[in-house]
């Protein structure tokens, strides 16, 4: 038999006077690790949209507010058509795309889904070449590196949508389908398939993005104001700049010509998820914060109340020749069993939710980050150790004769 | 082997000071089997600590051979009730948690003796106190007699110079009174110095010397047939 034998029999004797204080450690640790999971998976996230859509522009309608770049489309209020034409032939430096979306519910194979119209790249060439001359199509940004015109470079594929967010050739009764519902339906490119009862061909599954997009199917504006009987109308004009300094300066020269809408870049719409973001973290360091006061409280009281009902062992160990240091470390060694097994359960009770609920709340999708995750075991030893403290050496301070004394 | 010169213990309480135990001078020789009687609250569990070095004096030194006990650290005292000392307690103050086996290892374990040789030599002190059949026993599933005889395995099977006993008979049938008093007579004969707190006389008169304790004074009451000692 050794020290920590003896610390273990007497833990598994009684688990549930360290009941309370081992819940407290797990519910915290698990806590701490889910919130910062998605924090760290949700500023992961923002960096990739701000890399993957820096020099973007959306126009949306002036009332709408704005959460998720991907969702921007979706609220409901609605914009003129004619304001694509307008920024299409204002001649504006540095546009590379104009892609405007009318997003509505929809049935689709009976599951409800948002059926997204938008406008094909090939439209907009047709009506540059039937404006014959380029005068008054998008000029080319003199000072951008990656510059390429409007009617330079098609879109390749039609699964291209999901990245570049525009496309080249859509027909009318053609549509596109997120990976989610693709999935759910077994649909492929080639089969047709039936939507306000039409009839549509399938042009492509698109691939996973892990965005609402997953969810979307896409048919050609036109033909979802049709079905939708929305008139001309578009929730949003997304358009796609050629690189970030273009992007900048066309938003006074949009705000101009468009008066009556909302003008915003892709690095204000993530600056406001940042801020969220900021907020979650702040929030999650302040609940970090409670919950290792109350831990440790926790764990101090219940190793306090150990020592105060063993106090006659303490004294017969200490007659028996146990030394202080025997004393404290038994207490001090059931804090870090403490803090290591309710710490690794809660850690991975953290993992678990957060990789449950991030898709769900934060629309990230999460990976176990293992610096963390031992971080935060770490450190509920460490406060468990750190709260045992003092209840272990007033244990070890105890004057031995408590041993004579009667119950 | 132990000697005590001008001992005092006060307690000291909302400004009213108690004397729980004084002494001018006192030896105990390596060897002796000395009992100590005394009403209750005279001041006898008092001295046993002062014996074990367990409670600081107010005043004056405890020596333990050419030691004196008060000056060492109080690690360095634990170490020395490791090498020396056997307690038993009235209330035998087994580890409600361990079984027999394990109580009896807790000095080994103490002294740090490995776990083999440990559990060796509990079971084979326990064998000797007849409870071989017991060893994964709890002492919640023991009956009194046998908790005191683990108590007295555990508190031999380091095998101490000195046993300290603060009445061990106190709480026990006949039977197992006579046990512990034949365990401590044994351990007399074997060559140890046993100091044994008791109330009861009948208990005293195994010793070969009785200390009277009377309001926390101590008196030499000669041996169980009123000869006194030489100190
Ligand atoms: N920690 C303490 N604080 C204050 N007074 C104490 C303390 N310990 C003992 N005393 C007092 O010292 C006196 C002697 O106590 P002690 O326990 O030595 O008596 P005892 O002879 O062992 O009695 P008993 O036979 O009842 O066990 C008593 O009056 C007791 O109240
Ligand atoms: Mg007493």
């Amino acid at each position: 038999m050794r020290l920590p034998t003896l610390v273990w029999k007497e833990l598994r004797e009684r688990p549930s006077a360290m009941l309370t204080s081992g819940l407290t450690i797990l519910l915290g640790v698990a806590a701490v690790v889910a919130i910062r999971h998605v924090t760290v998976h949700a500023e992961g996230e923002v960096h990739r949209q701000l890399v993957a859509l820096g020099a973007n522009v959306l126009i949306l309608p002036s009332e709408a507010t704005l959460q998720d770049y991907y969702a921007a489309d979706q609220s409901g209020k609605t914009l003129p058509e004619e304001h694509v034409s307008e920024v299409f032939f204002a001649g504006l430096t540095g546009v590379e795309k104009v892609s405007p979306k009318l997003s509505v519910p929809a049935t689709f194979s009976g599951q409800p889904v948002i059926l997204t119209g938008i406008l094909p790249q090939s439209e907009f060439k047709t009506k540059v070449a039937w404006q014959s001359v380029s005068m008054f199509a998008p000029k080319k940004h003199e000072a951008c590196q990656r510059a390429k015109s409007l009617t330079a470079e098609p879109d390749e594929a039609p699964e291209a949508l999901a990245k570049n967010r525009s496309i080249e050739q859509l027909n009318k009764n053609e549509i596109l389908v997120g990976a989610d519902i693709a999935e759910r339906t077994g649909l492929k490119s080639g089969k047709s398939a039936s939507l306000f009862n039409e009839t549509f061909q399938v042009l492509a599954v698109l691939p996973r993005t892990g965005t609402v997009d997953d969810g979307r199917v896409f048919a050609h504006l036109h033909t979802v104001q049709r079905l939708a009987g929305t008139g001309e109308v578009v929730n949003a004009i997304e358009i796609v700049g050629c690189c970030e300094a273009a992007a900048g300066d066309l938003i006074p020269q949009l705000r101009k010509l468009l008066p009556n809408t909302k003008v915003v870049t892709i690095s204000q719409v993530v600056q406001t998820q940042v801020g969220v973001n900021r907020l979650i973290t702040k929030t999650s360091w302040f609940v970090l914060a409670v919950l290792v006061t109350i831990g440790c409280a926790t764990v101090a009281g219940a190793i306090a109340a150990n020592v105060r009902e063993r106090r006659r062992e303490i004294g017969t160990l200490m007659a028996l020749g146990a030394t202080p240091s025997f004393v404290s470390r038994m207490f001090l060694l059931k804090a870090l069993w403490l803090g290591v097994g309710c710490g690794s359960f809660g850690c991975l009770m953290g993992i678990g939710l957060a990789m449950w609920l991030g898709p769900q709340w934060a629309g990230v999708a999460i990976q176990p980050l293992p610096g963390l995750s031992t971080l935060a075991v770490f450190s509920a030893s460490g406060l468990a150790i750190v709260a045992a403290y003092w209840p272990a050496r007033k244990a070890a301070s105890l004057d031995p004769c408590v041993c004579f004394q009667e119950v | 082997m132990f000697r005590l010169e001008n001992v005092q213990k006060t307690y000291s309480r909302h400004g009213a000071t108690v004397t729980a135990f004084q002494c001018a001078e006192m030896t105990i020789d390596a060897g002796e089997y000395v009992a100590i009687l005394g009403p209750s609250g005279s001041g006898k569990t008092t001295l046993l600590s002062l014996l074990g070095g367990m409670l600081s004096p107010s005043k004056g030194g405890v020596w333990l051979g050419e030691q004196s006990l008060y000056e060492l650290s109080v690690t360095e005292r634990a170490k020395l009730r490791r090498e020396l000392l056997g307690f038993v307690f009235q209330t035998f103050n087994l580890v409600p948690y361990l079984t027999a086996l394990e109580n009896v290892q807790v000095p080994l374990c103490l002294a740090g003796i490995s776990s083999n040789e440990q559990q060796e030599r509990a079971a084979l002190m326990l064998s000797r106190f007849g409870l071989t059949e017991r060893l994964r026993h709890k002492p919640s599933e023991m009956s009194v007699g046998q908790q005191q005889r683990v108590a007295l395995a555990r508190t031999l099977v380091s095998n101490p110079r000195i046993i300290l006993a603060d009445e061990p008979t106190g709480n026990l049938d006949p039977e197992s009174r006579e046990l512990v008093l034949n365990s401590l007579t044994e351990c007399h004969r074997e060559g140890r110095t046993v100091v044994m707190v008791t109330h009861d006389p009948v208990a005293a008169k195994r010793a070969g010397r009785i200390l009277q304790l009377i309001g926390g004074e101590l008196r030499d009451q000669g041996d169980a047939y009123g000869r006194r000692s030489a100190a």
